[in-house]
């Protein structure tokens, strides 16, 4: 397993003799320089990785989640690129590496998984190729021996007949086995870090579980670290030791798992798990979207990037930028007035009475959600709903932008739009 | 893969069956006499109706049609009333000068724009590209006429390395017959490496965008590895299409450079039947001409099967 190289090479430690995190990453920031300005895709992101740990990245599109992976890699084409802060992985500055010393991390030391495997699998290659070319010229193995490599790989991806499958080309493949294909091309030359980006979004459900249990049993097995990058707070709930939520290129909340989900701080994580629809609701139950869009990274607003859409938010939050603040042992946040806090829950009451839209819209909502049985946030909603139900009933002329879910045959009027019926008919 | 291929080879019957008819009619339905043309305006009208008899051209189209292509199939096209030549010895002389041109124009043309445009494209507006980008734009605007007396003028006139005119076949040697097309073929040349410089490079810019080759890039594979075993075959699609086009119309399309290098190809004979009326020959050398070019884009299209493994399906 010795590299064949020409040049001298990185020395990386072996990952169990590593005294300080896998990886440790400061203040990353990622800019674009563009036509239309400074787009500021990561903005200061701070987090640690040991090895064998996951740590979930979440956050809707646009958030920066994606860019992240690749600025910690290195990826990044360097045209109007400006990079500053820190990632020192397994004892090596990354920032201060060149274009060939980055090329010795990459595969062997840490490897990424690609969203979408149609695209990210050469059409014109077979599998053969995509899977030897790295243990041959990374690993330096012999044809033989990288072909017998690579065939043990796809059986460990549970590809079935994988000698055949050697022979194919991506479009041959159905969509779960090239996604298993990428895995096995991500780990062929055993990386201490996976980055996956969304490596499951274009997979059916039953698809994406096995995929998922199959990136943890690897996991395991080679105590590897790994960033799960997602949209999808489900997909990241019991797969992560510690999860960041994303916001406009930056980590909003971050905390071990289940404290994420039992003492959620940050409005924007509150509303993310609001939006994940529910076995219990009534079938036809509107989504809990979260009205309005992510910033434009090219023009952000003075104070919290979450501040329009927040229903929090108070004039503070539209001047002040909130600083980073802790809740318990690894639980970061960045609000001023939090979820489950005092101040936060004053926020919200002066925001539904004022009638902000967006305060309106999550306690419309808010009845809803109280209704059904929740699984992870029925503690953060059941305070807020106990004080602020009332106060919703008292705003009927409101246009609710989520409409609240009902036991539709008895109480709803019409099963089509009813809307200002429906805002005080959720109460009952 | 045989369902693709056979379509297209149904397909080009087709096609060289329409060329085939286009041919016959270049002859046949020539405004005026066609003895006249044939055997010039002297001639007496006895003569003329013997002649008329004799290539059958008092009968219907079809059967004139069928009693051509049956002599075509064995190879006799008729004789130049000019050389008193059969027009196929005529071709059979030139078609190897055009296709030994061709070859060695478009291997040069390959092998300067394939590395330009990997280089370039992997910085596009850089100053490499831009540098390159200009000067194949330069090439492009310069005729091939000037580029080939500018090579004869310092190649030939100059310095004595290359004969400023003459073909020798390859009967005499490798050595004197190369001296003798290099110049002509650098002259074609200019022309393509600006034609397939811009498509590669065009295609190369595209494809080093996706996702697979940022994926080649993590498995810590160097930048020509990527760029050739990775880019380059899904980038050459465009490039593969010009080049079909593009060799297939120098069969008649090298007649400038084979004027002014004496170089007696499809092109130059046809120019010189054209001027001389010489209609058996044109008709001749046009089908020949039309054949080679169908035949070299059908090539083409069962290229993009080996290049795109998609296609074979499609």
């Amino acid at each position: 397993m010795s590299p064949r190289r020409r040049r001298p090479h990185l020395v990386f430690p072996d990952a169990s003799e590593l005294e300080e995190p896998l990886l440790d990453v400061q203040d990353l920031r990622t800019y674009f320089h563009t036509a239309r300005g400074v787009v500021k895709a990561n903005d200061g992101v701070s987090f640690t990785l040991n090895r064998g740990k996951t740590l979930g990245v979440v956050g809707e599109s646009g958030s920066g989640k994606t860019v992240l992976t690749r600025s910690i890699m290195g990826l990044l084409p360097n045209i109007q690129l400006e990079r500053s802060g820190s990632v020192r992985f397994a004892g090596h500055e990354l920032t201060s590496l060149t274009a060939h010393q980055l090329r010795d991390v990459w595969g062997t030391q840490m490897a990424v998984i690609f969203q979408d495997p149609m695209t990210a699998l050469n059409p014109v290659v077979r599998v053969d190729r995509q899977l030897t070319e790295s243990l041959r010229i990374r690993l330096g193995l012999d044809r033989r021996a990288a072909h017998d490599t690579a065939i043990a790989l796809l059986g460990s991806v549970g590809i079935p007949a994988p000698e055949q499958r050697m022979r194919n080309y991506p479009h041959e493949l159905s969509g779960g086995m090239r996604q298993r294909v990428m895995i096995a091309i991500a780990l062929a030359c055993g990386p201490k870090l996976v980055l996956a980006d969304e490596p499951t979004t274009g997979l059916d459900v039953t698809l994406q579980a096995q995929i998922l249990d199959l990136l943890a049993s690897l996991q395991r097995e080679r105590s590897m670290g790994m960033i799960l990058v997602t949209h999808d707070l489900g997909v990241v709930a019991n797969r992560a030791d510690d999860i960041a939520v994303m916001y406009a290129g930056r980590i909003v909340e971050q905390a071990p798992t289940k404290d994420l989900f039992s003492h959620t701080r940050m409005p924007y994580t509150e509303a993310l798990l609001r939006s994940i629809p529910r076995l219990a609701d009534p079938s036809h139950t509107r989504l809990r979207a979260i009205p309005g869009r992510p910033p434009d990274l090219a023009s952000l607003p003075d104070g919290c990037p979450f501040a329009p859409r927040c229903p929090y938010a108070q004039d503070r939050c539209l001047t002040d930028d909130p600083p980073p603040r802790t809740a318990g042992a690894g639980h970061l946040f960045r609000c001023w007035f939090p979820v489950g806090s005092p101040e936060g829950e004053d926020a919200l009451a002066r925001n539904v009475a004022a009638g902000v839209p967006a305060a309106l819209a999550f306690t419309g909502a808010l009845a809803g959600a109280a209704i059904s049985v929740t699984t992870v946030s029925v503690t953060a909603t059941a305070v807020v709903t106990g004080s602020l139900a009332p106060d919703a009933s008292l705003v009927p002329p409101a246009v609710p932008l989520v409409v609240p879910p009902v036991v539709p045959p008895v109480v709803s009027p019409g099963p089509a739009e009813g809307a200002n019926g429906d805002a005080t008919a959720g109460e009952s | 893969m045989s369902r693709y291929v056979s379509a297209r080879v149904v397909q080009l019957i087709f096609i060289i069956f329409f060329i085939s008819i286009v041919a016959f009619l270049l002859v046949h339905l020539l405004p005026g006499d066609p003895t006249l043309a044939i055997l010039g305006p002297n001639d007496t009208a006895q003569a003329r109706a013997e002649l008329l008899k004799q290539l059958g051209l008092n009968r219907p189209l079809p059967v004139q049609y069928w009693t051509w292509i049956t002599n075509v199939f064995r190879g006799n096209l008729g004789i130049s009333f000019l050389t008193h030549q059969t027009v196929s010895n005529a071709i059979g002389v030139a078609f190897p000068i055009d296709l030994e041109l061709i070859i060695v124009s478009q291997l040069l043309a390959f092998i300067v724009s394939i590395p330009l445009s990997l280089i370039a494209a992997l910085r596009p507006n850089r100053l490499f590209d831009r540098i390159a980008t200009t000067s194949t734009y330069g090439m492009l605007a310069v005729p091939t006429f000037v580029v080939a007396v500018i090579l004869v003028l310092l190649f030939a006139v100059k310095i004595h390395i290359f004969p400023a005119t003459g073909f020798n076949p390859l009967a005499q040697g490798l050595g004197p017959n190369l001296k003798s097309v290099l110049l002509p073929s650098i002259s074609l040349a200019v022309g393509s490496v600006a034609i397939y410089y811009r498509l590669l490079r065009a295609d190369m810019i595209a494809t080093l965008q996706e996702d697979f080759i940022t994926m080649a890039r993590a498995k810590g594979l160097s930048t020509p590895y990527i760029l050739i075993r990775h880019a380059l075959r899904p980038s050459s699609f465009a490039l593969l299409a010009g080049a079909g086009l593009s060799i297939g119309s120098l069969f008649t399309g090298a007649f400038v450079v084979e004027i002014l290098f004496q170089l007696p190809g499809i092109g130059f004979q046809l120019i010189q039947a054209i001027d001389s009326r010489d209609y058996l020959v044109v008709q001749g050398m046009a089908l020949v001409a039309a054949i080679a070019y169908v035949v070299i884009n059908f090539g083409v299209d069962i290229l993009f099967t080996f290049l795109d493994p998609r296609v074979r399906r499609g």
